[in-house]
């Protein structure tokens, strides 16, 4: 029976056959060593129908929780625009191939570059590449761009306030490159510059990154951070979330040398953690060691205004085992994704999120706290995600709001958790979550108390 | 195809929004941050409306060409059709709503898909296990070479740093062997495209850390000496590597693993019918023979008796290469497009996207450059027009295909061949569509002698002709600024 995928004919393939000079398809294969040949059943199900494989799909997804999401840490459940999948499923942009044929790719190399001014716009930058895979492997290619950057150093500082994900790939990277890695401390929940000017002083350093936002929520204070590296000839590296930069003072302001981070908190769906889009920018002094994908506005042999994969010498294909990134694509459809996110909301739009995810994160951290169940962790200034120290365990915490059907209270560090609030969440739901825990420790009693917390003194569990 | 030439930022109108936010109230407001830690001013983002948005982007897509415009002979990326209900199984909001650290028990049905998709791909390619976390092909090569040197440096073999790649290679293998510390060590391709394994031979010693291959290489020719090539690397301590952009002719037909290959990537942006998306997202997955699992990244995906599990540490796991679980909405996709092709119509992927590059060989032969004319696999390369004594070059007739309504082939790849065009036009395209590329290209030939001014000077009928690429590059514009 015919395969839809599948266009042939037994009388096309036949006649193929014939101009080929072959008698069967077996044939095609005569070069390969016929003992390499697969001739057992696949171990593969029977072929679905368009039906079952929906009804297949529906029953797979039946077996996923659906919650209300109050997790941050890498991965925002920001509101995403209905425009953005239809502008995004067009088959001219969805089944384009990388514009290598800019004659017919314009649509493709015209939202590039929409999305790196953009970009820079947010971050303060002057460059910014075609797109990355996530924000982690964004921050390891800054980290491998720093040594590039500044030649014979080998030697990068990580904030050990970066998200854990992000310094885990981070070091992946740097171990096999042959990158030493040196590390910040947090004091007082933000990256301490006490300890900066430490590790600077052993010398060789050749960028430090820091976090824009830590993995505690708190907005970093970046005084000092830049001329305190560019004194030691090495570069500061920010890893920020592109969204709050609407909002809070930019990496370009603080004299960053590179920006990156991952562009999911601009409407990407959450999608069980991708596809998102990792950005890269860097100041213009740095732009021929920026890897991957750069698109340029030129003009074409008529003048017209038109747009072009450009300063090609630095990628791949053309330095081979010279090359010092291996990138080779970009997401591009995932950077036309924040592109169209980022036209729909404008400057306006993206404070006003910023503006409700700070009123709810800050509304549901004070009715958190008031329950006595929960410490503030540091007083210091965050947006929409903030860390507790948490009277009862964790998993525990998480547990009980997971069966409610609340995703919130991931831990971070021992003892302190995670909530993260965006313009999707309404009082009403907050209020929920504040209840369920309640509710849970009204009828448990102290039992689920861990007895550390009880013993240190720590507020008793009813609510003022 | 019509040429529109506006920016987003140019329809700018101050006052104007694309999306209206909840007008909710909360009793605290960004203005009690301190001012030290807020931007000077608001970015210089559009201000436009949402139909203004939908339009900009419509008129956008209009000058771009995609699979589902018309044929993309484009060799080495394997352009077949990209299915509808791909789509919208990755838009399943059973999926789409999860968040990548929601503990194992509420995501089973994600990490369902992750473990039935590897169990599928290790049917189809005869490798043990598989990691679905890397990006792309060229992450997949890095993560892959990785566990390689994980390998040796678990087993205290440290001065395994050399990677052999030969000359025909991808650009992304000695970049990601270079990435991953490795030295590379170049093994030449003979006269008839293949490996020569006489200059293999003296490069094996105990500094290999193993050799990267691509079979069918970029010629599009089956390295038949593998069998003989893999014994050699293992006895010298080394491992193989199969880079999986030219997975599709084998797709039902051979499996890497039964070649004697340790670890592979597959590219599910080719092979298993992903969409481009102008350049990504793809995915990567890298499979392992059964004796380097333990060196795949994390985390990664187990079953127990309690259903699925994630493994975060693992003592000789080569790290963690992604934030989360790869491009798990890529994944939906191949599983999706693999649970349609069942068993059954597996077997016939290979052979026929085999049968559509060899027709369009054999109908071609006399008119471009055939170097190398024994069978082909999923695509081969012509070295220019036969006819040299004009000047009419590769590019020239990639651009002429251009106002005929057809993608150009990879041009200038493989660097084996000055004038090299390489075709590859996979299993899902017709007869028919195959015979008007066919004629095209004859009818270009023809006009290469006839009228080459007419291939110089194209393309004449796309939204923009060629491009000032010299100036684009000497002094870079990459950003809007309102003088562009």
């Amino acid at each position: 029976m015919a395969f839809s995928y599948f266009p042939h004919t037994e009388d096309d393939i036949k006649s193929m056959l014939e101009r080929i000079g072959v008698e069967s398809l077996e044939d095609l294969y005569s070069d390969v060593p016929q003992d390499v040949i697969y001739r057992k059943e696949y171990d593969l199900p029977d072929a679905m129908s368009e039906h079952q494989v929906r009804q297949y799909f529906d029953f797979l997804a039946s077996q996923n929780q659906k919650m209300t999401c109050l997790c941050g840490l890498g991965a925002y459940d920001h509101y995403s625009p209905s425009v953005i999948p239809y502008i995004t499923s067009r088959a001219e942009f969805l089944t384009a191939y990388t514009p290598y044929q800019p004659e017919v790719s314009q649509g493709t190399l015209r939202y590039i570059f929409e999305y790196q001014s953009m970009i820079a716009e947010l971050t303060g930058m002057d460059c910014v590449n075609a797109s990355m895979y996530d924000g982690a492997t964004a921050a390891a290619e800054a980290v491998m761009m720093s040594v590039a950057c500044t030649k014979k150093k080998t030697r990068v500082l990580l904030s050990e306030g970066l998200l854990p994900q992000v310094m885990m790939v981070v070091e992946t990277y740097a171990r096999f490159n042959g990158i030493e890695l040196g590390y910040i401390p947090c004091a007082d929940g933000a990256t301490s510059y006490g300890a900066l000017l430490a590790e600077l002083a052993v010398g060789d350093v050749a960028g430090v990154l820091v976090p824009g936002i830590n993995k505690f929520g708190v907005i970093e204070d970046l005084t000092g951070f830049a001329d305190a590296a560019h004194a030691q000839k090495g570069l500061l590296m920010v890893y920020s979330d592109p969204s709050s930069l609407a909002v809070i003072k930019t990496p370009g302001e603080w004299g960053a040398d590179i920006v990156c981070g991952d562009g999911q908190s601009l409407g990407v769906p959450l999608c069980f953690g991708g596809p998102y889009v990792g950005f890269l920018a860097c100041l213009k002094d740095h732009v021929r060691k920026l890897p991957g994908r750069i698109v340029g506005a030129t003009r074409d042999v008529d003048g017209k205004r038109a747009y072009v994969l450009t300063l090609q010498a630095r990628e791949q294909h053309i330095r081979r085992e010279k090359a010092t990134s291996n990138i080779c694509s970009n997401q591009s459809l995932m950077a036309l994704y924040v592109t169209v996110y980022m036209s729909l909301m404008g400057p306006e739009g993206l404070r006003r999120v910023n503006e409700l995810s700070y009123g709810g994160a800050h509304y549901l951290h004070d009715r958190l706290v008031a329950t006595g169940l929960f410490e503030k962790a540091f007083d210091k200034p965050f947006l929409k995600e903030f860390t507790l120290k948490s009277v009862l365990p964790a998993a525990i915490l998480q547990e009980i709001l997971c069966s409610e059907g609340i995703f919130a209270g991931v831990e971070v560090e021992e003892g302190l958790v995670n909530f993260c609030v965006t313009e999707k969440h309404s009082k009403e739901e907050l209020d929920r979550v504040v209840d369920i825990i309640l509710s849970f420790v009204a009828s448990n009693a102290s039992s689920v108390i861990s007895s550390e917390h009880s013993e240190s003194g720590n507020p008793s569990t009813k609510e003022e | 195809m019509k040429y529109y030439d506006k920016l987003i930022f140019e329809l700018s109108k101050e006052g104007r929004q694309g999306f209206s936010l909840p007008s909710v109230t909360w009793p605290d407001s960004l203005s009690s941050l301190p001012s030290g830690l807020m931007r000077a001013k608001a970015p210089a983002l559009p201000q436009v409306s949402e139909l203004d948005v939908v339009r900009h982007y419509t008129n956008l897509s209009q000058m771009n060409f995609g699979v589902d415009s018309g044929f993309y002979p484009l060799g080495s990326c394997t352009m077949k059709y990209n299915p509808k209900i791909n789509e919208e199984i990755a838009a399943h909001p059973g999926f789409a709503g999860l968040h990548p650290m929601q503990p194992a028990y509420s995501v089973q049905g994600a990490l369902r898909v992750y473990k039935e998709l590897s169990a599928s791909l290790s049917a189809i390619t005869g490798m043990a296990e598989f990691t679905l976390n890397p990006f792309a092909g060229a992450h997949g090569e890095l993560t892959g070479l990785m566990v390689i040197r994980q390998y040796h440096i678990s087993r205290g073999d440290t001065k395994r740093t050399r990677i052999i790649v030969p000359d025909s290679a991808h650009g992304t293998n000695p970049a990601s062997a270079a990435v991953c510390g490795l030295d590379i060590v170049q093994v030449k391709s003979k006269s008839n495209g293949l490996v020569d394994v006489e200059d293999l031979k003296p490069l094996l010693d105990d500094t290999i850390a193993g050799i990267m291959m691509t079979n069918p290489n970029t010629l599009g020719l089956f390295e038949k000496d593998i069998k003989e090539i893999a014994a050699l690397v293992h006895e010298c301590g080394g491992l193989l590597y199969y880079d999986g952009a030219n997975m599709n002719p084998l797709v039902g037909v051979v499996r890497p693993g039964d070649m004697g290959f340790d670890v592979m990537h597959l590219n599910l942006h080719k092979t298993f019918s992903t969409p481009h998306g102008g350049g990504g997202p793809g995915a990567g997955p890298v499979g392992v023979a059964a004796h380097l699992a333990a060196y795949l990244p994390v985390p990664r995906v187990v079953e127990d008796e309690g259903g699925m599990l994630y493994v975060e540490g693992c003592e000789d796991s080569c790290g963690m290469i992604s934030g989360f679980m790869g491009n798990f909405g890529v994944l939906l996709r191949a599983y999706t497009y693999i649970l349609m092709l069942g068993r059954q119509n597996v077997r016939m992927v290979g052979p026929l996207s085999v049968l559509g590059a060899n027709y369009i060989k054999e109908s071609l032969k006399d008119c471009y450059e055939l170097p190398i004319p024994s069978i082909c696999k999923h695509e081969f390369v012509f070295d220019g027009l036969k006819d040299k004594s004009t000047d009419v070059t590769t590019l020239d007739v990639a651009k002429r295909l251009l106002d005929y309504g057809f993608h150009a082939p990879t041009i200038y790849f493989p660097l084996l061949f000055h004038q090299a065009i390489m075709i590859e036009p996979t299993e899902t395209e017709s007869k028919e569509t195959l015979d008007s590329f066919i004629e095209i290209m004859k009818h270009i030939a023809a006009e290469a002698i006839a009228d080459p001014d007419s291939l110089k000077t194209a393309p004449h009928t796309t939204p923009v002709r060629r491009l000032d690429e010299t100036t684009a590059a000497r002094q870079p514009v990459l950003r809007y600024s309102k003088e562009v």
